[in-house]
């Protein structure tokens, strides 16, 4: 289904674009599988209408919310977002959506809201690979954000891309962008928000807290236990021209967002 | 019944060169997704893994149907298996490292570790292989290539370190190498202990 939106030049790279086919058919999507055409093939298990979201904890208009409700009085915006993922590969994506700050104030956050946690979808019935017997992963998939990141200009909360209603293997219906942190952060396919007072934790962080911290937040300084972050592949990559390029500090958007981590040791955060 | 040998050794040549083939059809019919230098390393990688699995069923295969062809084509199946090693390590090299941070790759990295030493065992393997090798070796030849063993123990570890969330491939593949070692270690105890209870007996 085609979109309408506005297109957002000034929260857009004019980098080369990845192709549709390759930014929906090359997915880490662990709810349908850990190989990367998993989710293409198996994405469409999962129902996404009619959808709702749970709003709940330190806010003044907690509830269940309609799909619609939640989107269609915005109007949407077009951002061309690199998105790098911590596995060192990156894709350029054109999303449609809606500011994650306009979303958020309309719940009203109180004054104890520090954080926010998103949860995706937890249906074993719709989600293959959340019957497996060998998965590490607690479902449901749990992120977060410090308010005064989701607050940042350039979170997002994408429901298209390319100008069409986002594939459910790209996180339909409803899935956060956040351009300046590993792919692992901009959770899919979101069926619960929650303000809280403490810092939640999140799923790869639960796992691995060794390899994964809360903050992920792309840096060629900080290596990944099992390799460099100092490159990237940009996709689509090929045998004979790999296409590596540098990778940039917040994914080079440091403008944006360098401020919100001033005096914070990112070794140590990480 | 007797079961030419000619025929199934150009059947198992032939099988072995499968992986590399539908590999090749792949790059040239450009299927191989948009990250094409990862899945052609993990390919290989699969496939050398695969082959040294096949080449420990060999002997267990002889011993169940008896019949010694399969101990003929197990040299071949290894030198297939230490091939695809090979061109695993040379694709990570090429495709993934972009031949930079070397240094740091081979000493901190563990599963790289592993799969490094499971490959530096597979070189001894793979050069003493030949006919006048294991004349010139002669009783050394056998437990010399018995590192087969921990290798293919080192190439699991390489497999599950690099695993994300989700292990059943790795569970399944390491059940198969269990069962592969352990019937090893249970003809071992059963021969050893064969001389012993006749003694004992007397």
């Amino acid at each position: 289904e085609s979109l309408e939106f506005t297109a957002m030049p000034g929260f857009s790279t004019d980098e080369e674009k990845t192709p549709y086919e390759d930014v929906t058919r090359y997915n880490n999507f662990y709810e349908f599988g850990t190989g990367k055409g998993d989710p293409a093939q198996y994405a469409d298990e999962m129902s996404v209408d009619p959808w709702s979201v749970i709003v709940e904890g330190e806010c003044d208009r907690p509830g269940t919310y309609a799909l619609e409700d939640l989107v269609r009085p915005h109007d949407y915006q077009e951002r061309i977002y690199r998105l790098r993922c911590v596995e060192a590969w990156s894709m350029v994506i054109p999303w449609i959506g809606i500011p994650l700050a306009d979303m958020l104030k309309r719940f009203e956050p109180n004054s104890r809201a520090k954080y926010v946690y998103f949860e995706t979808l937890h249906d074993p019935d719709q989600m293959r690979a959340q019957r497996s017997l060998f998965s590490t992963i607690d479902w449901p998939y749990q992120e977060g954000l410090r308010m005064d990141e989701a607050m940042n200009e350039l979170s997002f909360m994408a429901v298209g891309l390319y100008g069409k209603t986002l594939p459910k293997q790209n996180g339909a219906p409803m899935r956060l962008v956040v351009p300046w942190k590993y792919g692992f952060k901009s959770i899919k396919s979101i069926v619960k928000i929650r303000f809280q007072e403490e810092r939640p934790k999140t799923t790869w962080e639960m796992i691995a807290p060794q390899e994964y911290g809360f903050y992920a937040n792309v840096n060629p300084e900080v290596d990944h236990p099992r390799w460099s972050q100092k490159r990237e592949r940009r996709l689509p990559s090929g045998l004979l021209s790999p296409n590596w390029m540098e990778t940039r500090k917040f994914n080079g958007y440091g403008e944006q967002v360098a401020h919100l981590y001033k005096g914070m040791d990112l070794t140590k955060y990480y | 019944m007797t079961i030419p040998m000619l025929p199934f050794r150009i059947l198992v040549f032939l099988l072995s060169c499968v992986p590399l083939a539908l590999l090749l059809l792949d790059i040239a019919t450009g299927s191989l997704g948009p990250d094409p230098g990862q899945t052609v390393t993990e390919t290989l990688g699969l496939s050398a893994l695969q082959l040294l699995i096949v080449t420990l069923f060999m002997t267990p295969l002889a011993r169940w149907t008896h019949w010694s062809g399969w101990i003929k084509v197990r040299r071949m199946v290894g030198l297939f298996a230490f091939f695809y090693a090979a061109l695993h390590l040379m694709a990570f090299l090429q495709f993934i490292l972009g031949w930079t941070d070397l240094w740091a790759t081979f000493t901190k990295r563990p599963y790289i570790i592993f799969g490094s030493l499971a490959f530096l065992l597979l070189i001894p393997l793979a050069a003493t292989s030949t006919k006048a090798m294991v004349r010139r070796l002669g009783r050394r030849w056998k437990p010399l290539h018995r590192l087969i063993y921990p290798a293919v123990a080192l190439v699991w570890l390489h497999f599950i370190f690099q695993a994300r969330s989700d292990i059943t491939e790795m569970v399944i593949y390491g059940l198969v190498v269990v069962f592969l070692l352990a019937i090893r270690g249970y003809w071992f105890g059963w021969h050893s202990l064969v001389p012993l209870r006749a003694a004992k007996r007397r």
